[in-house]
């Protein structure tokens, strides 16, 4: 069985008088168990509020999220935190600074989601025990924030979000805000985790290096919708979306020549009421033809195992 | 000659917890025309020396020795108001954020017209047609009508666009560009970039690119210079720097970088930390703590001076 199922997500925003921004627009994926999944697009594309529907912190307009068969979609985010589901689906969020609470040490940042949601019979062995998975030295604990180093605060963000032993971790940018020095340490400790716990990773990124290494299947968002899915190494080598060729081609590597990149011009379309017959894509896509502005393109399979939503691939 | 010149400065800051050694002995030289990276980890100082060579400290800041000359002008001992003559004029800086740079509540076309008024003999009535030439130059789409918008109404690239075109109007001989692309999409990054290397071949401009991005550096810049707590450890051609690094940090950042080929085996971290720049017994090497091939003489003895500060280089 899935950990997770989302079917026909979507979730609009009135944002004026019949005015509706598209946020997340029919979206449809299933995360397998020990499955890592990457979830890569600009900013405004959809990615965190999917991410946001998911953890249930906010609610879709419509569609389903099943997580291990039971639809918890239909759960209101508010009271969501007092299921049995929240202990299972866990966040680490982007920036160690800022989500960690200045006034909180290591030991109560860990302790936090076991007070809230579990016992509190053996909180400093559940703590101990989490800081040692992800490398955090027990001296460490009565530190705040200030006082940790940027690995050490994301290990600290790491832990709290494994503490409950959840199924799903959905990890936002995870070393965005970390020095290249640290990032690959970080890097490692979330696939060990990832094999030593059996959990899934919805892995939200723009860095398409990062994505590329850790994760085994890849959904790229453009503007609410999904364009392409594949398997990750599939997915660098063979991109079938314009979108995807452009974001691969805009990964700086040492020695790469950037005279030879196609940069985007243009700005995407508006999310507000969006035209159902256009691509939405179209008006930056180097490859758009007349059909693109009449007919919207669907998700097909492009190749076994690759869907991708563009007339051309 | 060179259009600017450091020698030997360094910059201290008189904190309550003590003093910051934020830069030591800092050398180098950019010519006319050239792009110059500047990469190292966050805290080794990049930043610390943008605003330095511009002048626009913090009042705890302290230069202890060094100077700095830009196109003869010797910058550290101009009045005030000669360096108002230089910034955004001849030299202009391009800010990590460009939605905190740049000012909410004020037009951005007329925010483009302030630098004109303060810096060229601009006539009045010419002026909204000068400004909107220069947001038509960096590619802002439809300028008349955004000539009139607030920042919060443009994305993140735009608003980096309009703070290129605030840097570029004045055509600087340099122009030092803070993290240009840092929080947005990798697409855009790819447009800032491509865009600000065009301009500057355009009208000869040098360009710092100070990034932490070896990657980026490497694609865009004719020289890098790698810091590392402070110091310059090595300053070399962008392909003699990747094809043969010889400082051992310049080694571990280039092998940490995340590329193509890399995989979560290969890819290297670097152990340790910077050291606290507060102490006062900081070693020779300030990177010894965390190399591999460091030895005694790294805590004692004096550094080469040269282009690789390293007593036991690769």
């Amino acid at each position: 069985m899935n950990v997770l199922d989302c079917t026909g997500v979507k979730k609009h925003f009135t944002v004026g008088k019949g005015a509706v921004l598209h946020a997340v627009d029919d979206v449809n994926f299933s995360i397998r168990q020990g499955e890592s999944v990457g979830l890569v697009g600009e900013s405004g594309c959809g990615k965190s509020t999917l991410v946001r529907l998911i953890t249930r912190m906010l609610d879709p307009t419509d569609g389903d999220i099943i997580y291990r068969g039971r639809n918890i979609g239909f759960i209101p985010a508010r009271r969501f935190a007092g299921t049995q589901f929240r202990p299972k689906i866990q966040m680490v969020f982007q920036d160690p600074t800022d989500s960690l609470n200045p006034r909180h040490t290591a030991f109560d940042a860990i302790a936090e989601p076991v007070r809230r949601l579990g016992s509190v019979k053996d909180l400093e062995r559940v703590v101990a025990e989490a800081a040692k998975m992800v490398g955090l030295p027990d001296e460490l604990l009565p530190r705040y924030p200030h006082q940790l180093s940027g690995g050490q605060k994301a290990r600290v963000g790491i832990a709290r979000a494994v503490v409950m032993m959840p199924d799903l971790l959905v990890l936002d940018e995870p070393t965005a805000a970390l020095d290249v020095s640290v990032q690959a340490t970080i890097l490692r400790l979330l696939a060990d985790l990832k094999r030593d716990l059996g959990m899934s990773y919805l892995f939200v990124s723009h860095d398409l290096n990062v994505v590329r290494m850790l994760c085994d299947t890849v959904i790229v968002m453009y503007l609410g919708k999904v364009v392409e899915q594949g398997p990750a190494l599939e997915l660098f080598q063979r991109p079938a979306h314009p979108y995807t060729r452009a974001l691969v081609k805009a990964i700086p590597s040492i020695g790469g020549r950037p005279g030879e990149r196609e940069v985007l011009q243009g700005e995407p379309r508006s999310p507000i009421n969006p035209e159902p017959t256009v691509c939405r894509f179209y008006g930056r896509c180097p490859q758009q033809r007349d059909r693109c502005r009449t007919e919207a393109p669907l998700l097909r399979e492009i190749r076994p195992g690759v869907v991708a939503a563009c007339h051309f691939s | 000659m060179s259009l600017l010149e450091v020698k030997n400065l360094s910059l201290e800051f008189r904190t309550r917890s003590g003093t910051v050694h934020a830069l030591q002995d800092i050398d180098l030289e950019i010519k006319k025309g050239e792009t110059v990276g500047i990469v190292g980890e966050s805290g080794s100082g990049k930043s610390v020396l943008s605003f330095g060579i511009l002048r626009i400290l913090d009042s705890a800041a302290k230069v202890t020795s060094g100077s700095v000359t830009f196109a003869g002008m010797d910058m550290l001992g101009a009045s005030e108001r000669s360096l108002q003559e230089v910034r955004g004029r001849e030299i202009s800086m391009i800010f990590q954020n460009p939605r905190t740079a740049l000012n909410p509540i004020r037009r951005i076309g007329k925010q483009i017209e302030d630098v004109l008024a303060t810096h060229t003999s601009t006539l009045r009535e010419d002026m909204k047609k000068k400004a909107i030439e220069a947001l038509a130059k960096v590619r802002i789409p439809d300028p008349e009508r955004r000539y009139s918008a607030y920042p919060f109404e443009l994305s993140g690239g735009q608003c980096q666009r309009v703070m290129i075109a605030l840097a570029l109007a004045c055509n600087p001989q340099l122009l030092i560009a803070d993290e240009p692309t840092t929080g947005l999409d990798v697409t855009t990054q790819a447009a800032i970039l491509s865009l600000i290397s065009e301009l500057a071949r355009e009208r000869k401009m040098a360009t710092i690119l100070i990034t932490h991005d070896l990657a980026m550096a490497s694609e865009y810049c004719d020289r890098i210079i790698v810091m590392h707590a402070g110091h310059i450890v090595e300053t070399a051609t962008t392909a003699d720097l990747f094809n043969r690094p010889r400082h051992p940090y310049t080694a571990r950042l280039i092998a940490s970088t995340p590329g193509p080929e890399q995989s979560i085996a290969t890819l290297a971290s670097i152990p340790g930390n910077l050291p606290d720049l507060r102490r006062n017994d900081l070693p020779s090497c300030r990177f010894h703590a965390r190399c591999e091939k460091a030895q005694d003489d790294c805590v004692t003895g004096p550094l080469p001076s040269q282009a690789v500060r390293c007593l036991h280089p690769l």
